[in-house]
């Protein structure tokens, strides 16, 4: 079947099979594998994209059900102007070790912020709680998402290097 | 890698286009909504459809409105939405107890209401909360609209009262005047299944007891069942006492099974001790707090 769905900002079409996931079809088709797979069963969480802006676990989603909707992944997340600042958070707090959750949860810290830019800490950890983080005990993850709330999107066109605020 | 194996697909472009694919591919055709159920039993082949008609562009099957005296909850509500619907909130707090602990918000954005009573899995949250508050199932198909109460949705495990051809279309809940309702539920962690859980819904009328209702999750093949309960409940006053009796008489009726999850005297135990606590706390929101006994 032809599908064609929005990535960052970009139509992409493709032949697809019906039982082709939404995850696989990011890794393998499009060679986006900033978005990652663990678990396959819909347990880890480290595969969540933003589906029409929502975090979805792409292992269980079927590219045919995402054609015609916006998809946006970790490669999406960079503006013109620079590092999203979820990701500048992630970079100030320590919020990773091996990386392997990173994406998923900058993209759930990334909705949450465009929904509630001032969230508490349970608020955070409320919408990470559906991924899994085997490396940081998760206090960094949520001082990370802190810190992309005191540095809007606006105001942090150019973080300076080193900042520690 | 997990990939079900091969299907059709088609999206459904309204209600009856749904029907109509279903019908004419009978057995072999499957709705798939969230698809958080469905997916991962096709990974594993414990589901093999030939068909699967995707219901995710019928936003006329997504809302929540209160028509007359009654909650109408349509099949395709998320459970996001449901968890941020205020007036389910006021109406009906048993869905706001069970929806924070259902799965986690990314699952909730997909998962749908009709998809988790559809799936009839034993320990799925949703059905134990529609059976406490009696709610109603309104099927539709090539025969018509049929208004089935939870008490015989369920068929057992996995299976509902859905015939082929038909599909779930709306929920619908009754508003008791003076009614209050609450969810227990006890897992091993964030997000997970229930070990076991108990939703119980009751209206205080005149200082007694009216419209008791139980539902049981994970302890038993279905969360309906529990009338020997509710018959203890009725016409009685609030009471330590009372709700104490009916969650003993709970953890007599239900069936539990040892799991990976626990032993089945555990989850006796706790069928019996969260109905308690679930009673409490719905009488304490119908405004008549009972004292601990
Ligand atoms: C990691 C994880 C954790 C979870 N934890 C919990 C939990 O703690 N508690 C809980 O209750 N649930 C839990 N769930 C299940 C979750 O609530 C699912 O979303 C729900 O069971 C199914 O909803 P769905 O819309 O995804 O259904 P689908 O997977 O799309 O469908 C499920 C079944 O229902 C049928 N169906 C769907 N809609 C209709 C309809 N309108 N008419 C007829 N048939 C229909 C399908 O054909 C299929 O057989 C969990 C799921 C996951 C993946
Ligand atoms: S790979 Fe999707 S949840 Fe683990
Ligand atoms: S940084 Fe290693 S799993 Fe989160």
């Amino acid at each position: 079947m032809q599908v064609t769905i929005n990535v960052n900002g970009e139509d992409r079409t493709a032949e697809v099979e019906a039982r082709h996931l939404l995850v696989r079809f990011l890794r393998d088709d499009l060679g986006l594998t900033g978005t990652h797979w663990g678990c396959d069963t819909s347990n880890c969480g480290t595969c969540v994209v933003l589906l029409d802006g929502e975090p979805v676990k792409s292992c269980t989603v079927l590219a045919v059900m995402a054609d015609g909707h916006r998809v946006r992944t970790v490669e999406g997340l960079e503006g013109a102007d620079g590092l999203d600042p979820v990701q500048q958070g992630f970079i100030e707090q320590h919020g990773l070790q091996c990386g392997f959750c990173t994406p998923g949860m900058m993209l759930t810290a990334r909705a949450l912020l465009d929904r509630n830019p001032d969230p508490t800490d349970q608020e955070i950890r409320e919408a990470i709680s559906g991924q899994l983080c085997r490396c940081t005990g998760y206090l960094n993850i949520v001082r990370a998402v802190q810190w992309a709330a005191r540095h809007p999107l606006e105001a942090s066109a150019a973080p300076s290097a080193g900042s520690t605020s | 890698m997990q990939v079900p194996a091969s299907f059709e697909y088609r999206r459904a472009s309204s209600v009856e286009d749904a029907l109509a694919q279903l019908e004419r591919f009978g057995e072999e055709a499957r709705v798939i909504a969230g698809g958080h159920s469905l997916l991962p039993m096709m990974k594993l082949r414990l589901a093999r459809p030939g068909l699967l008609v995707d219901i995710n562009d019928l936003h006329e099957l997504d809302y929540v409105r209160l028509e007359g005296d009654e909650l109408c909850v349509g099949a395709l509500t998320r459970h996001r939405e449901l968890l941020e619907s205020e007036l389910v909130g006021r109406l009906f707090p048993i869905f706001h107890d069970a929806e924070r602990v259902i799965a986690d918000p990314p699952v909730r954005n997909r998962g749908t209401i009709g998809g988790s009573l559809c799936q009839a899995d034993p320990a799925e949250d949703l059905s134990a909360v529609c059976a406490a508050v009696r709610a109603v199932a309104v099927v539709l198909g090539g025969g018509g609209r049929r208004r089935v109460p939870m008490a015989e949705f369920y068929r057992g495990p996995y299976e509902t009262d859905v015939g082929t051809g038909e599909m779930l279309v709306e929920i619908r809940v009754p508003v008791v005047p003076g009614g209050g309702s609450a969810y227990e539920k006890v897992e091993r962690k964030t997000g997970d299944w229930a070990i076991a859980a108990a939703g119980a819904a009751l209206a205080v009328v005149d200082g007694r007891i009216a419209s008791p209702g139980i539902g049981l999750a994970a302890v038993g093949v279905s969360p309906v069942g529990y009338r020997r309960a509710e018959e203890a409940l009725a016409g009685r006053e609030p009471s330590a006492e009372v709700f104490a009796e009916a969650g003993r008489i709970a953890a007599e009726d239900c069936d539990p099974v040892t799991d990976t999850r626990g032993t089945a005297a555990y989850k006796r135990h706790l069928a019996g001790e969260l109905t308690e606590r679930a009673l409490r706390r719905a009488a304490e929101r119908a405004g008549r707090p009972v004292a601990a006994a």
